[in-house]
C-alpha cells in the first residue's frame, strides 16, 4: 500500500526564493561594483570585503551565540547589507571602521528586532548613519578617483554635492557649475563620493535588470527620482542661481543608490503599489528639503529612514484595490 | 499570475474507457444535502437509473453508471478523505435505461420552456463539472429582483496541468453549443460568452468557426493566460469588465457562468434524455508514463485509471484530485471518480514536500497576485494571533482559495492554510451573530 503526502492545496510552488531574490539584488549590483573598482581601485576591494566578510560573521555570531537559533547568515540578505554598507562608505574608510559599521547594521539595524523580515529600518542606512556620526571626519573625506593603488592614504577632496553647499555660501550656481564634473561623468561616475554610489549609469542598469527579473516593481525608485526631480526643478526655474538644476541633483550624491537599492529593501518598505508611490515621494521631497535648505549637502539617507519608520502607518491605512464593492444584504 | 502550464494530455484524444468491475457511487458528490438511497442490497441496476434522490433544494439526483447487482450501501472513502454514503455496484453487461438516446444523432432545437428545462437537469443530476459540483438547476432560478442577461461558459481551464475541457471544446464543439443554447432557454437569456484562454486557440477556432454557422448569439472570447481566471469573479470580470460584489453571485451583475462540461451535461440531459454518468478525466502527471484524457463512468476507481495510464510511477509522493493549484490530495488510489474529478495528478517526491519555511520578507508578491485585493501576509499574521474580527473586517471571506499566494511566496509561509483557518473561524463567528 503506497503511503501518500496529504496537504491542503495548493499543491504547486514558485522556484523563486528568499535567497535566489538576494542574489539577484547582488548580481544587479555587480556592474556598479565593477565601475566602483575602476575608479577607486583597491580601496574599494578591501572595503567591499571587510564590509561583507565583517555582516556574514556579525550574523553568524549573534545567531548562533545571543540568539541561539540555526545561522541564516549565508541566505543572501548579509552579502547584501555587507555590499549596500559598503557601496555608501567612502573607499578610504580604515578596515575597523568599516567593521564598525557592520556591526552596527547587522547588530543593531537588524538583529536587535529579531533577524530578517522583523527590522524597522534599513540595516545597511543604520550602520552607515552610526559611522556618519560616529566618524564625522573620516566618513567625509573622499579619495580622488583614479588612485588605484592607494587606501587610507589617498589624496582626498569634496563630493560635488559638498562642493555646490560650501560655494552657495558666497557664490552663485553659475559660478560654481564650471567647478564640478561635467555631465557626463557624473552619469558614469568619474567624480567622489560613497564607493559606490558613483555611477549613475551603472546603477541604472541594475535597476532595470531587477525590474526585468521582477524583483523590484518601478513604484518606489520611479516615484522618488520623479519627485526629486520635479522639485528641484521648480526650485531651479525659480531661482537659478540659488538652487542648482534637476539633472545635477538626479546624478550627483547618494540619489541614485538610495532610490534604487535603500529604498526599495522589501522588508522596510510599503506592501502596496499605492503605499509606495507615498512612500517614495516622501523620501523625495524630504531629500531635496535636506540638500537645499538643510545643514548636509546630501539628505537621501536620512530621508529613507525618516520613511522606513512611517511605513508601517502606511501599510495600515493604504490598502490594496478590492475586489466587488461591499453591497448591503439584510 | 502565470506558473508553468505543463498541459502534457493537451492534444490527445478523448479516450474511453472499458468498465471496472466494480464501481462505487458516492450519494454526495455534490455542495448541499447528499442524495437519499433508493437501491438496496442485491438489486438490479441499469445504466442511467436513479439511485439516489435528490434531498431538499441544494441537492441532485444520482444514477448509476454501469449496469449489474447492488453489492452494498455502504459509508465509503471518497475524496474528501471521509467514509460516506456510497452504493457499490458488481458490473455485469450493459443494460442501459430505455428512455435514453444514446445514437450519435445531434439534437440541435430544444423545444422544451425553462421550466421543464430546470426540471430536466434535476432529474439528470447536473452539477458543475468545473469542480465546485454546485447543482445547475438551482443556477437556473434567477432569484427575485434579479435578472440575467448574459450566460458565461467558463472554457479557460486555468489550472495547470488539466485538458479535460479543452479536449472536449475540441472533440464534442456542437454538442458543446447545443448545451448552450440549452442553459440559454433555461435561464430565458440570449446572449452567451464562451471564455478560453490563448494557450487553446485550436479550441477558440473551432469553437468560434461553429459559432458563426449557428444562430445563436454566441461569442467567442479568446484571454491572456493568466491564473486564476478561471474563477466566476475573475472570468466576469475579463469578459464584461463587471465587478461581482464581496459576498454576492454573478447573478447580482446579471450573469451565470457554466463550465464547457456542464454545458454539454445540459444538453444531454435535456436533448438526448441521458444523466450524467460519466466524465472526462485528464490524468497526469511528469513521470507519468501515458497522460491521457479518459472518458470515466462515475463510480470507476481512481486506481484504475492510473493503471490504464500506464501505472503508478515509483516517484509518486503525493496523488490530487483536481489541479495542482486547487484540487484535493488523495490519501489512497482507492477512491471513485465522482463528478467534480477533472483530474488526477501524480507529484513525485522532490516536488510534493513543501521547502523549509523562512520569515516573511514582505516582498508583496502574495499581495499583487490575489485576485481579490487581499492581504495573505497580514491575514496569515492576524490568523496566528487569532485575531479573526479583524480578518473579517480585511474582508478574508472574499478569498476564494485560489492558492495564489502560498505558491508564490519564496519563504515558503503556508499563507492559504491560515487563511482557511481564519475563514472557519470568522464563519462560526458570523452564524453565531445570526442566530442571536
Amino acid at each position: 500500500m503506497n503511503k501518500f503526502i496529504v496537504s491542503p492545496s495548493p499543491h504547486a510552488y514558485t522556484d523563486q526564493s528568499v535567497s535566489k531574490l538576494m542574489y539577484g539584488v547582488i548580481i544587479s549590483l555587480l556592474p556598479a561594483l565593477a565601475v566602483s573598482v575602476w575608479f577607486f581601485g583597491i580601496g574599494m576591494i578591501v572595503v567591499s570585503a571587510v564590509s561583507v566578510a565583517s555582516c556574514i560573521l556579525f550574523e553568524y555570531l549573534i545567531q548562533r551565540y545571543i540568539m541561539k537559533v540555526k545561522p541564516t547568515h549565508l541566505d543572501g540578505s548579509a552579502v547584501l547589507t555587507g555590499l549596500l554598507l559598503a557601496f555608501c562608505l567612502p573607499s578610504n574608510l580604515p578596515f575597523w571602521i568599516v567593521m564598525i559599521g557592520a556591526l552596527a547594521a547587522v547588530g543593531i539595524g537588524k538583529m536587535t528586532f529579531g533577524g530578517l523580515g522583523n527590522n524597522i529600518f534599513n540595516p545597511a542606512l543604520v550602520g552607515r548613519v552610526f559611522l556618519f556620526i560616529s566618524f564625522p571626519v573620516a566618513m567625509t573625506a573622499w579619495p580622488e578617483v583614479g588612485q588605484w593603488m592607494k587606501y587610507t592614504d589617498a589624496v582626498t577632496g569634496a563630493t560635488p554635492l559638498g562642493m555646490m553647499k560650501e560655494g552657495l555660501a558666497f557664490n552663485t550656481v553659475g559660478e560654481i557649475m564650471p567647478e564640478l564634473p561635467s555631465f557626463l561623468h557624473l552619469l558614469t561616475g568619474k567624480m567622489m563620493g560613497s564607493s559606490g554610489e558613483v555611477s549613475a549609469l551603472a546603477l541604472l542598469a541594475g535597476m532595470l535588470f531587477m525590474m526585468y527579473r521582477k524583483i523590484i516593481s518601478w513604484h518606489i525608485p520611479i516615484s522618488i527620482l520623479l519627485t526629486v526631480f520635479v522639485f528641484t526643478g521648480a526650485l531651479w526655474l525659480a531661482n537659478p542661481d540659488r538652487f542648482a538644476d534637476p539633472l545635477f541633483h538626479l546624478l550627483s550624491g547618494g540619489l541614485m543608490l538610495g532610490a534604487i537599492y535603500m529604498a526599495t529593501d522589501y522588508v522596510t518598505s510599503p506592501m502596496t503599489g499605492k503605499g509606495m508611490i507615498i512612500y517614495g515621494v516622501g523620501i523625495g521631497v524630504v531629500t531635496v528639503l535636506i540638500r537645499t535648505f538643510g545643514a548636509y549637502p546630501e539628505g537621501v539617507q536620512f530621508a529613507i529612514l525618516i520613511f522606513n519608520g512611517f511605513t508601517p502607518l502606511i501599510n495600515k491605512f493604504v490598502k490594496p484595490k478590492r475586489f466587488g464593492k461591499e453591497v448591503n444584504r439584510g | 499570475m502565470h506558473p508553468p502550464e505543463h498541459k502534457l494530455s493537451s492534444g490527445l484524444a478523448i479516450e474511453e474507457l472499458p468498465l471496472p468491475d466494480v464501481v462505487v457511487i458516492p450519494v454526495s458528490q455534490h455542495l448541499g444535502a447528499p442524495a437519499k438511497v433508493l437501491v438496496n442490497r442485491g438489486d438490479q441496476v441499469k445504466i442511467g437509473q436513479l439511485i439516489a434522490q435528490s434531498e431538499g433544494f441544494v441537492s441532485t439526483n444520482i444514477h448509476s453508471s454501469v449496469s449489474g447487482k447492488v453489492l452494498k450501501v455502504d459509508q465509503f472513502l471518497d475524496s474528501s478523505g471521509y467514509k460516506k454514503m456510497a452504493v457499490q455496484i458488481q458490473v455485469e453487461g450493459e443494460v442501459w435505461e430505455e428512455n435514453i438516446d444514446r445514437t450519435d444523432d445531434l439534437v440541435r432545437n430544444t423545444v422544451l420552456k425553462s421550466e421543464a428545462i430546470r426540471k430536466k437537469i434535476l432529474e439528470a443530476g447536473i452539477v458543475g463539472l468545473g469542480g465546485a459540483t454546485f447543482p445547475s438547476h438551482v443556477k437556473l432560478m434567477v432569484p427575485k429582483g434579479k435578472t440575467a442577461e448574459y450566460v458565461i461558459i467558463n472554457g479557460v481551464e486555468c489550472e495547470p496541468y488539466l485538458t479535460a475541457d479543452h479536449a472536449l471544446m475540441i472533440e464534442r464543439t456542437e454538442e458543446v453549443f447545443a448545451g448552450i443554447q440549452v442553459l440559454m432557454k433555461g435561464l430565458g437569456v440570449d446572449k452567451a460568452i464562451v471564455g478560453i484562454e490563448n494557450n487553446k486557440p485550436d479550441a477558440i477556432q473551432k469553437m468560434k468557426q461553429i459559432a458563426q454557422g449557428s444562430q445563436m448569439q454566441v461569442q467567442v472570447q479568446g484571454l491572456k493566460v493568466k491564473y486564476p481566471q478561471g474563477g466566476e469573479k475573475q472570468l466576469v470580470q475579463a469578459l464584461l469588465k463587471r465587478e461581482v460584489p464581496s459576498g454576492g453571485l454573478p447573478i447580482d451583475v446579471g450573469v451565470v457562468v457554466f463550465n464547457v462540461g456542464t454545458a454539454l451535461a445540459a444538453y444531454e440531459a435535456v436533448n438526448k434524455n441521458r444523466p450524467l454518468i460519466d466524465r472526462v478525466v485528464t490524468v497526469t502527471g511528469k513521470s507519468l508514463k501515458k497522460p491521457s484524457n479518459f472518458l470515466v463512468r462515475i463510480g470507476t476507481p481512481v486506481s484504475y485509471l492510473v493503471e490504464k495510464a500506464g501505472g503508478l510511477p515509483g516517484d509518486t509522493a503525493k496523488v490530487v484530485n483536481g489541479g495542482p493549484m486547487m484540487g484535493k490530495a488523495l490519501s489512497t488510489l482507492d477512491v471513485p471518480v465522482v463528478k467534480g474529478s477533472s483530474g488526477i495528478l501524480l507529484i513525485s517526491e522532490d516536488e510534493a514536500r513543501r521547502k523549509e519555511l523562512l520569515p516573511c520578507i514582505r516582498c508583496t508578491k502574495c499581495v499583487t497576485v490575489c485576485p481579490m485585493g487581499l492581504e495573505p501576509y497580514l491575514m496569515m499574521t492576524l490568523s496566528e494571533r487569532s485575531l479573526f474580527e479583524r480578518m473579517e473586517g480585511e474582508k478574508v471571506m472574499d478569498c476564494i482559495e485560489c492558492g495564489s499566494c502560498s505558491y508564490t511566496c519564496p519563504s515558503s509561509r503556508p499563507l492559504l492554510d491560515y487563511i482557511r483557518l481564519g475563514k472557519a473561524q470568522v464563519g462560526k463567528i458570523m452564524r453565531a451573530r445570526k442566530a442571536v
